[in-house]
């Protein structure tokens, strides 16, 4: 392509995105209009999921293509600034959007990590890898490791492990889908993971990575829209200042912290008083630990005789002359409440206890880096958050979905500068997220502690209606007064309540559904395309028939992407547990897996095809072998290494990934002038050499 | 066709560049995040620890890629070998 027509393409692209974020804000006044005149909030959720639904549909049929460089790498015509937008979405994920505020809100300054992760990993992105992918120009990334390493067993693991960590990572992404959907229409979740689906094939099915990419950066357009609007208006309510950013840490913070030692502080009036909630909690922590006790002594005769208990005090209520109706009703439900299994009461009092042991805590400092009671912990806590970073980072830059992205820019040139416009878009999302996580823990101190029951906002009780581990707030000492550690938030509570926080109309809750539901959606776009391609193009083209025409192998490749839509939305209708673990496995996975294969295969000509198979199998392997050792969920719960938690497994997986590299390709012979010469035309963005670059080649 | 003592030169600065960014990277990341503790005790904006790892490291982050974008850019055109008109 001609540059006079790609600065032409880039130009009419300004225009209509122009036009496009005018007219989806010109919708949100629309909507906000029709609120005033009266209709019902279900009706105006609807409205904003089904109108932008729809949106990303027409954008995915007017890009539908069979032409197969279109299809895998929208022809590579995506300018710089646009694939950063795209990336942009791509990367932002429903647990970021939804989650990311609530996770700083709960954990202060630990849970910076994710912010610092998902961030710098882009460093090594640009640094490392997307220039050479781009100059390599094929269609997947396990294509570079295919060529680099030749033959088909580095491809095949490394279609594996990219089909891995993207099926995890889009469960985490449906599990959002079905969230927002069944949240704001009031659908069942099973049922909203489905029409979720619909919403993300729509967008890929017809175009693949074209598709993909235009409706990403429409996606993006609206979640970073929906993001920022309630936050400035939270930030000009509390401070005056529209720059969270700045008035978050200026003005919020510092009251924050005073209230925080104000809590702290049993001489003040309010510390006193979360005390006296707070040796409640004491009192029921101690409770739940002599039961346990009680119970791993006795066993089930224990359960059997406290049961026996609790119904003799039934029945003596109701042979009580004065029979009071509710006293009754508490007992009769303390009783059926009462666990009879051995194995379920243990669970329940075990959380009792654990649930009891956190509220009765003093009030964790926000800003405080690694808070805990004694050094030792201390330390603990600040090793983990370095080796959480170093995952979450080293996991970015291996992700297939996003290296993917790097294809589709017409040269290395713009796939630099591409790399920057992504990680400035994914910037403006990030730096606002701790801010608004502090200026709604201002708006809960300040404005909810030591209001009267009887005059709690409305959307305390709304929440609460919606869901109790979201919101719920309990008159724990019953002195009518609202303490803190009454209090219970959920992660995803911060930012789908932040509009309501801040006053403002349904139409902002309205928009920030469609945010979370564009996050989710672009997200799991980028990585169904992934998956169907790995197997499509990986698998199938290059393993089992070469000779397949390009018509062939798209209709391959979009009879999979529905096949592997509908088996992704099948497991995560059975609620696999743990969305943050799901993401931290994938995020380990392509770190251990891919990341060493890659970054050798660039920078060091002597990395072989068996020095590959060896670093990536012993990366998974160290990787895989962590997690199902320390991870609660598998039930083997082996001691850990040096304190580091299961989620931080790629910290031993890496370093073992390209130790195997080293070793393996030391021990056999170099590779042929052939790979090294791949390598060279890799390094330099025009080398003499290229007879055919890229884009002709893919045409 | 061999490579030329103008590809090596350019390959080794490329390299240079690479690693004084990524110091750049590690120290404001790892060493930042290491001795966050100390640095709270210095309030630029908040306190110095806590904004690093919220905003400051994310600033540094995005001009590290955009200084690499940038000096790369001119590097290829210094030595010949941007990429043409005929892409």
């Amino acid at each position: 392509m001609g540059k006079s027509s790609q600065s032409l393409f880039n130009a009419q692209l300004k225009r209509y995105y122009g036009f496009y974020t005018g007219g989806f804000l010109l919708f949100v006044l629309g909507a906000g209009i029709l609120e005033l005149l009266g209709v019902s909030n279900k009706i105006i959720g609807y409205v904003f999921l089904f109108a932008t639904l729809l949106l990303y549909a027409g954008i995915g049929f007017m890009s539908k293509t069979a032409e197969v460089s279109e299809y895998y790498v929208a022809g590579r015509r995506v300018p710089a600034f646009f694939n950063g937008m795209a990336t942009g979405g791509d990367w932002l994920s429903a647990a970021s959007f939804i989650g990311m505020a609530g996770t700083l809100y709960a954990t202060g300054y630990d849970g910076l990590a994710y912010v610092m992760g998902w961030t710098g990993g882009f460093c090594l992105v640009a640094l490392l890898l997307a220039p050479y992918l781009r100059k390599f120009g094929q269609f997947t990334i396990p294509d570079f490791l295919g060529a680099r390493y030749g033959g088909n067993l580095p491809r095949l693991i490394g279609a594996a492990a990219a089909i891995m960590c993207s099926f995890t990572y889009v469960i985490a992404q449906i599990y959002g889908v079905g969230l927002i959907t069944s949240r704001f229409t009031g659908l069942e979740f099973g049922i909203g993971v489905f029409v979720g689906l619909a919403g993300i094939l729509v967008c890929s099915f017809l175009g693949g990575m074209k598709a993909v990419t235009w409706t990403q950066v429409a996606q993006y357009i609206v979640l970073i829209v929906a993001y920022m609007i309630p936050v400035v208006w939270l930030s000009v309510k509390d401070t005056g200042n529209p720059v969270a950013q700045v008035a978050a840490y200026t003005t919020a913070l510092p009251k924050v912290t005073a209230l925080e030692k104000e809590f702290n502080d049993r001489e003040t009036a309010r510390g006193a008083a979360e005390e006296s909630v707070r040796a409640i909690y004491r009192e029921r922590a101690s409770v739940a630990e002599i039961r346990l006790k009680a119970l791993e002594s006795g066993g089930a005769n224990y359960l059997l005789t406290e049961r026996k208990k609790l119904e003799t005090a039934v029945a003596q209520l109701k042979a009580g002359n004065a029979a009071d109706a509710r006293a009754i009703y508490a007992a009769e439900r303390a009783v059926r409440d009462f666990p009879i299994d051995p194995a379920k009461a243990r669970d329940l009092w075990t959380k009792e206890r654990a649930n009891a042991i956190a509220k009765a805590a003093p009030v964790m400092a926000h800003a405080e880096p690694f808070s805990a009671s004694d050094g030792a912990e201390r330390g603990k806590k600040r090793k983990n958050f370095l080796a959480l970073i170093f995952c979450l980072m080293v996991g970015t830059a291996a992700l297939p979905h996003i290296l993917m992205r790097y294809y589709t820019t017409p040269s290395v040139r713009e796939a630099r500068t591409s790399v920057f416009w992504s990680l400035f878009f994914i910037f403006l999302f990030y730096c606002t997220a701790p801010a608004l996580g502090i200026l709604v823990k201002y708006e809960i101190y300040h404005n909810l502690v030591g209001t009267s029951f009887a005059d709690l906002p409305a959307w305390v009780s709304n929440w609460a209606k919606v869901d109790k581990a979201l919101m719920a707030i309990n008159d724990v000492n019953r002195d009518g007064v609202v303490q803190l550690a009454e209090i219970t938030i959920g992660n995803d509570f911060v930012v789908l309540a932040t509009p309501e926080i801040a006053g403002l109309p349904y139409v902002i809750s309205g928009l920030v559904a469609a945010g979370g539901l564009a996050a989710a959606l672009s997200t799991a776009d980028g990585l169904l395309l992934t998956i169907a391609n790995a197997l499509s193009h990986d698998v199938y083209y290059r393993m089992v028939d070469p000779d397949a025409p390009a018509t062939r192998r798209i209709v391959v490749s979009k009879g999979l992407l529905l096949v592997v839509a509908m088996v992704a939305a099948y497991t995560t209708s059975l609620k696999p547990g743990d969305i943050l673990f799901l993401v931290g496995a994938a995020f380990s996975l392509a770190a251990s897996g891919l990341f060493p294969a890659l970054v050798l295969g660039i920078f060091w000509k002597r990395a072989n095809k068996w020095g590959a198979i060896v670093g990536m199998l012993s990366g998974l392997g160290v990787s895989i072998y962590y997690m199902v050792m320390t991870y609660p969920f598998f039930g083997i719960n082996a001691p850990l290494w040096w304190d580091i938690q299961p989620i931080s497994n790629a910290i031993y997986g890496v370093p073992a990934g390209f130790v195997g590299i080293v070793i393996g390709s030391l021990l056999s012979r170099p590779p042929s002038g052939e790979v090294q010469k791949l390598v060279d035309r890799v390094r330099y963005p025009n080398f003499q050499m290229d007879i055919v670059t890229g884009v002709s080649k893919a045409k | 066709m061999k490579l030329t003592q103008r590809h090596l030169e350019y390959w080794r600065k490329n390299l240079g560049l690479t690693a004084l960014l990524l110091a750049v990277w590690f120290i404001v990341t790892f060493v930042g995040s290491w001795f966050a503790r100390e640095l709270n005790e210095l309030t630029i904006i908040g306190p110095l620890g806590y904004y690093i790892g919220a905003q400051g490291a994310l600033v540094v982050y995005v001009l590290i890629v955009w200084i690499y974008a940038r000096r790369m850019n001119e590097y290829d055109k210094e030595y010949g070998v941007e990429e043409g008109g005929g892409e």
